[in-house]
């Protein structure tokens, strides 16, 4: 999908909490050895915390970069699969943290972790048309993980915002393309009541990340006639550190590709924020005329993958916010007792 | 303005009374008083009650008419005045006035307050509402966390030390050990005050006062009741005022002075045509050891930053320049927040009256009684004389 | 506290960004915002926003909170000087109370500052933290 006028990513930022929970202590707790946990540690939002308030730092820092009056934007599109209400849109929350409203388009958007990379195109499309002249697209979770449960090591909290327009003026960088391979497939899913959400184990790698990651990809490289070369980063989603490593090598990209957008290790999955927050840090490093490749994996299933070009302001604009490095690197290890209290799993009737 | 004599008192003791409820509490003290005036019901023309947090804590308004029905008084003109925990000094002004009005000859004032109905969290709810919920209670702070912002900023402003200014709870302690209606009629040391747990940084547990249940009332009435009634000795209300500042502390220029005292403090003293050397024995509002210094500074007993050496140097006690809190203040007798006001003006009386037992000040004439709501949103000073 | 929706939608715009007001006579801004200036008395009084950043004055450290916030004491609440010189109360986090001292540059972050129970509307506010260099 090429948009019809030029888009610009005209400010982005990424925001991570304080709080880190490290694998081998959730290991302790449940008997499992820590030699066999997918990651370092994890980060972890406070009690007070959630995708709204995370979303609302990232977008205003985003703002900080975009260099623009709040009025300008016309769409704020949150994707997430653990909104603080079930029903009430997070998206008037950051509209009207930011002052947007009530001249606004604001919706909240679930396909898992992909929800961020759709809400980014569905705001492509938006500015791209004309209808409107800024527009923000943010992924955010604080997902759950199931205590005991493969994925408790992995789910973390995070949240990206990219703000984007048409004026080439204003541009950090280009999105050139993007190519979507969506199919309806069961790997990873959360029923109306439940608290937690379930998976299909072994099920969730070759027929949902691998399959659609692989294929969406591939569709780009052919809309686009670029290969793996033309980039000099790739961000993926990353769910863990072996999924992310494995696609790069079977599509043809290098480890010096994936490194610096690769977060997993240390800041866990933050599900709609995982991918978007490996664009934010390669963001933080790139250069004019780099090339980025990025494709998410959302599961339900679907993978978004982009083409983004850095344009000339990436470097001043780059310093007007915080770097994502930065929030990661200020880090507070808890134990798991805080951890299972801060993500309120404590029964407390 | 008609003369005023405070011609009653009575009081129920402070504490935690499970078996009494907020009506009983007010009646308890109510009939006490009527019987120490020598009144009967049919004295009574009005009824006003001091109470900060009924509708919160136990779901009921309309005190005036509840109080009054439970006195057994049907017709009188009652109502409840709300001024957090300065209700008992400020229902005390307004009742003063209804008599200095010259429309009333007797009347009841009382205060009542029944904290340990609800659990502590809650209380702290209800006690944070003496100021402004959408901005202050908000931020997650309590009525003592604003309190210690007053202390942090009054020890680095004057450079004194938190040992010294604990040392008026301590004070607190020596005196409600006589006061057969203290919460906590036993001393304690500074040690003990220091080591006490932190409530709210700097602000210890033995510094703060406790969460109390309790009632105070007293029998106004004017100079043909008082002589009606055949009275040998006349505690005159020589003067009473009320003054309020911004009601968040920290909107005001400066933290370490509680202008509403101040301002207060100067109508009273101009209106009894006294001074404070002319004062004999005081009862102050420290819901907090830190207000102790401050009010005797605000009140015009000492320079500011220095309301410490009047404790230091024996001058608040019994003996003492300007023997201060003898029933044990709030710390020690205990702060029923609405009734507490009630009960520093019936302290007086009683010192006044020469009926205050141990801690009898001798010669006591003019005393004073202050009572604040808030961090000084709202203060009354009440200056009573003994005039036969 | 009884549930009140109005209540917490009303001052959403004011907690959410910092808008306080500013006198047209003589310049005062107050934060809360007040309709009548406190300093000469003119009803003439404009929203304006507030800046984002400043210094900790002064702070206490709550053991003992209300029950709107006893799921997570110890809370530190300060009194902060912002780059305007305004000075405001709000709660400072991501931050351990042992580092917290006079003098700390902060910035504000979007937080919930309250629930009305667990399946009532959230209260969102700002609080403060050490700002990054």
């Amino acid at each position: 999908m090429k948009p019809s006028k030029h888009v610009f990513i005209s400010g982005y930022g990424g925001y991570v909490p304080l709080y880190r929970v490290s694998d081998e202590d959730i290991a302790r707790i449940w008997g499992v050895n820590p030699a066999n946990t997918p990651i370092k540690e994890k980060a972890v939002v406070a009690p007070d915390e959630d995708v709204a308030t995370m979303s609302v730092e990232a977008v205003k820092f985003a703002l900080r970069r975009a260099e623009i009056d709040p009025r300008k934007i016309g769409a704020i599109f949150t994707g997430t699969e653990s909104k603080p209400y079930a029903v009430k849109p997070t998206s008037t929350i950051i509209a009207e943290a930011i002052g947007t409203t009530p001249h606004i388009l604001a919706v909240d958007m679930e396909f898992a972790c992909r929800a961020g990379t759709t809400a980014l195109q569905c705001i492509m499309g938006l500015v791209a048309s004309g209808m409107i002249e800024y527009g923000v697209a943010v992924g955010a979770d604080t997902s759950q993980g199931r205590p005991g449960d493969q994925l408790e090591y992995t789910t973390g909290c995070g949240a990206a915002a990219f703000i984007v327009g048409s004026d080439p003026y204003n541009s950090l960088a280009e999105i050139e393309a993007s190519a979507s391979y969506v199919t309806d497939t069961p790997d990873f899913w959360r029923r109306e009541d439940e608290h937690y959400p379930r998976h299909a184990h072994r099920f969730t790698g070759a027929p949902a990340y691998f399959r659609h990651i692989v294929n969406a990809s591939k569709l780009l490289f052919e809309e686009t006639g670029l290969k793996p070369q033309d980039f000099k980063y790739a961000v993926f989603h990353q769910p863990n550190v072996k999924f992310p490593v494995r696609v790069a090598k079977r599509l043809g990209f290098t480890t010096e590709q994936i490194k610096p957008g690769l977060l997993s290790p240390i800041i866990g999955n933050a599900y709609a924020g995982s991918s978007p927050l490996g664009l934010v840090a390669v963001l933080d490093v790139a250069k004019p005329g780099d090339r980025i490749f990025l494709a998410s994996f959302g599961s339900g299933a679907g993978s978004d993958a982009f083409s983004i070009k850095v344009t000339d302001g990436i470097e001043r604009k780059r310093n007007l916010a915080p770097l994502l490095s930065k929030l990661i690197e200020k880090r507070k290890v808890i134990d798991y007792g805080l951890y299972v209290k801060f993500r309120k799993k404590l029964r407390l009737r | 303005m008609e003369k005023v004599y405070v011609i009653g008192v009575g009081m129920t003791k402070v504490g935690e009374h499970w078996e009494k409820s907020l009506r009983e509490l007010f009646v308890e003290a109510g009939l006490k008083a009527m019987k120490d005036a020598g009144v009967e019901r049919d004295d009574i023309e009005a009824v006003i009650v001091g109470n900060m947090s009924s509708g919160f804590m136990q779901g009921q308004e309309h005190l005036g008419p509840l109080m009054s029905t439970y006195l057994g008084l049907r017709g009188v003109a009652a109502a409840k005045v709300e001024s957090a925990c300065g209700s008992g000094g400020i229902a005390f002004h307004y009742a003063f006035l209804s008599i200095a009005s010259g429309l009333y000859d007797c009347i009841l004032v009382g205060g009542v307050e029944k904290m340990t109905d609800v659990a502590t969290p809650d209380v702290l709810s209800a006690l944070i509402m003496a100021d402004d919920q959408e901005y202050v209670a908000s931020t997650g702070i309590t009525f003592a966390g604003l309190n210690a912002l007053v202390y942090r900023e009054y020890m680095k402003k004057y450079g004194v030390k938190q040992e010294d200014i604990a040392l008026f709870s301590v004070h607190d302690h020596k005196y409600a050990k006589n006061n057969p209606y203290a919460q906590f009629p036993f001393e304690v040391t500074l040690e003990q005050v220091m080591s006490s747990p932190l409530v709210a940084d700097p602000i210890r547990l033995l510094e703060s006062s406790p969460i109390s249940d309790g009632a105070a009332a007293l029998i106004l009435c004017n100079e043909k009741k008082a002589r009606l009634l055949g009275k040998e000795i006349l505690i005159e209300v020589a003067g009473s005022a009320v003054a309020t500042d911004i009601l968040s502390p920290y909107e005001r220029e400066d933290l370490t002075t509680l202008f509403a005292t101040r301002k207060a403090a100067e109508k009273a003293f101009k209106m009894a045509k006294v001074a404070p050397s002319d004062i004999n024995v005081m009862e102050v509002h420290d819901a907090y050891s830190i207000l102790g210094p401050m009010h005797l500074e605000d009140l015009g007993f000492a320079k500011k930053g220095e309301g410490i050496f009047l404790v230091k140097e024996g001058e608040i006690e019994k003996d003492g320049k300007i023997p201060t809190n003898m029933s044990g203040g709030l710390k020690a007798r205990g702060h029923p927040v609405g009734a507490t006001g009630i009960y520093q003006i019936a302290e007086i009386v009683l010192q006044l009256r020469g009926e205050a037992g141990e801690n009898q000040v001798s010669n006591a004439e003019i005393g004073l009684a202050q009572s604040v709501g808030g961090v000084g949103s709202s203060v009354a000073v009440n200056i009573l004389r003994r005039v036969r | 506290m009884v549930q009140s929706v109005p209540r917490v939608w009303r001052e959403q715009k004011y907690k959410y960004r910092l808008i306080g007001t500013k006198c047209e006579k003589c310049g005062s801004i107050f934060y809360p915002p007040k309709k009548i200036c406190l300093k000469c008395g003119s009803e003439k009084m404009e929203e304006v926003k507030l800046p984002e950043e400043g210094i900790l004055e002064n702070y206490t450290i709550i053991h003992y909170p209300t029950r709107d916030f006893t799921y997570n004491p110890p809370i530190v609440v300060g009194l902060i000087r912002l780059t305007n010189g305004v000075r405001i109360l709000a709660q400072v986090v991501d931050i351990d109370p042992s580092e917290v001292k006079e003098g700390l540059q902060l910035r504000a972050v979007f937080r919930r500052l309250r629930e009305q129970g667990e399946d009532g509307v959230i209260e969102y506010g700002l609080k403060f933290r050490p700002k990054e260099e």
